[in-house]
């Protein structure tokens, strides 16, 4: 089975879920389709989706909620 | 005075605003910072300085625990605490004033007070001050018909626990009311967790003017004139001037006196905005109609050019009031002399939709001469950090009158650098340049449809 890394577009505060209160956007082993978000980056007290760029199951996560991160940073493997 | 060091609860440049204020009163203060900022210039021009937390704003000058422990270790006798983070969180305030410290603002229970719509509303109409025709609570669909026959079509929904511009839906008829109250409805309880809406009249093309209050705690509250903020991009303000440019002189002086009387009715102490919209070209634009939205509890981002038109330090004069003096003035001796204009430099791209642009500033030349004032924090070398607010420089310029401070301000934009990072200065160098802004004439819905 071949694997995909999501990275940081832009650098900032990593959130798996919309709200604090909210379900993850994504559950672990999931999948997900190209385009569906799978979390947010808080950038400059905006908020920027972090957006699955190939389709795959969520396998495993590099970043914690409320982590600190930086562009280009590894955030979410796939397994494609 | 009897404080002797103050906290500065905040970050940027009005945290090194508030250093330099201390410095010359001969106060010691003390910067608190977050791990992104460890090197920054506040922490370098403070006199001592205290980590409070990691990057994230939620974790260091959010963290209200965090700043006390700041403010009990370092000895500080007094929190300033900026603009933004915890300035306006009466919870804060009283949580200083209960450790035994001096809270450079007003009580906490005016912070309360005006902080809630319906309650600063409240307070406004007991001031006699005007406020935007609106309803109450609204109970069902047909209540927001009959209210709307009262106030007037068109109207606006707003979400009672909505704010920054979000939550807020026009309605132009009868029918269009119906089908809007109920999608307002569903949308507050999903976004706001209430589903409580009520109407307001819409204005026309209304100019954002607010008046700059101070306020001690011996009775005296006095004005110091106002400024036009009506240049503004989703609800953030991007450039500000004073005096309001084309205000007829007997609505500037109902205005300022509408918002003294509305300070002295909340039992304000220190510097406040009284924040008005004025009705552009509705039904009585030409009464120069004004309306009071809000009043913000703390000194604000565009204080710059109310210092520059009047000469007095507000940041110095809120240390003064909270330190227990009387106002230094009279209302009298406060004069509104020439034209400012402040630019707020962002990072941010405004030919990518303003995109945010934190990171390393390369290279950096500020503007200098006659009649220029940069406040910023920000050097060459310096990393941006995607953390906080994108706003970091504030180029404001004074001049005799308006037509020269325009073209000083077309001046220190051009000879501002910034390399590394994009920032907003190409778009205030073409605001220079277009015939409404010349002409002062911008309203508060220009700049949506302002094309870069």
């Amino acid at each position: 089975m071949a694997s995909h890394m999501i990275t940081a577009r832009t650098p900032g505060v990593f959130y798996r879920r919309p709200t604090p209160d909210a379900e993850p956007y994504v559950a672990d082993g999931a999948t997900v389709a190209e385009g569906d978000t799978v979390g947010l980056i808080e950038v400059m007290k905006t908020y920027r989706e972090v957006k699955a760029d190939v389709a795959g199951t969520v396998s495993t996560w590099l970043v914690e909620n409320e982590d600190e991160v930086t562009i280009g940073q590894d955030l979410l493997e796939l397994e494609t | 005075m009897s404080i002797s060091t103050v906290l500065v609860a905040n970050r940027g440049e009005i945290a090194l605003r508030i250093v330099r204020a201390c410095r010359e009163l001969g106060l010691r203060s003390v910067a608190v910072y977050s791990d992104a900022d460890a090197g920054a210039a506040h922490v370098r021009h403070a006199d001592d300085a205290v980590h409070i937390g990691k990057s994230s704003a939620t974790k260091s000058y959010l963290d209200a625990d965090a700043v006390l422990d700041a403010a009990r270790s370092s000895g500080a006798d007094a929190v300033h605490p900026g603009y933004g983070f915890l300035s306006e969180r009466a919870a804060f305030a009283r949580a200083v004033t209960d450790a035994g410290l001096v809270w450079v603002g007003p009580p906490a229970d005016v912070i309360e007070r005006m902080g809630d719509k319906a309650a600063a509303r409240a307070v406004a109409s007991q001031a006699g001050v005007p406020v935007v025709p609106g309803s109450d609570e609204l109970a069902d669909v047909e209540d927001a018909v009959a209210a709307a026959a009262r106030i007037g079509y068109p109207v606006l929904v707003k979400a009672a626990a909505g704010g920054g511009g979000r939550g807020i839906r026009p309605a132009s008829s009868d029918d269009e009311l119906r089908r809007v109250v109920v999608e307002a409805q569903r949308e507050a309880a999903s976004a706001f967790g209430s589903d409580v809406v009520y109407l307001e009249r819409a204005l026309a093309h209304p100019k954002h003017i607010e008046v700059q209050v101070l306020a001690d705690t011996h009775g005296g509250v006095v004005h110091c004139f106002e400024r036009d903020c009506s240049m503004q991009r989703r609800r953030q303000k991007v450039l500000e001037e004073a005096p309001a440019p084309g205000l007829d002189a007997d609505v500037r002086t109902a205005m300022c006196e509408a918002a003294v009387a509305l300070a002295r009715e909340t039992g304000y102490v220190g510097a406040g905005t009284v924040e008005f919209l004025l009705d552009g070209d509705g039904e009585h634009a030409d009464r120069g109609e004004f309306f009071f939205i809000e009043m913000n509890t703390r000194i604000q981002v565009e204080h710059p050019v109310t210092e520059l038109v009047t000469g007095l330090d507000l940041v110095a004069l809120q240390l003064r009031v909270a330190d227990g003096e009387a106002l230094p003035m009279t209302q009298e001796e406060i004069g509104c002399r020439g034209a400012a204009l402040e630019f707020r430099v962002n990072a941010e791209d405004p030919a990518d939709d303003f995109l945010p642009s934190p990171g390393e500033v390369t290279a950096l030349e500020l503007p200098g001469g006659p009649g220029v004032r940069v406040d910023t924090a920000l050097a060459a070398g310096d990393v941006i950090p995607p953390f906080y607010d994108s706003m970091v420089a504030k180029l404001c310029v004074w001049a005799p009158d308006r037509e020269a401070a325009l073209a000083r301000g077309r001046r220190a934009l051009a000879e501002y650098r910034v390399q590394g990072v994009p920032t907003t200065i190409p778009l205030h160098r073409r605001l220079l340049d277009d015939p409404t802004v010349i002409a002062g004439s911008y309203d508060i819905g220009f700049l949506e449809g302002f094309a870069m």
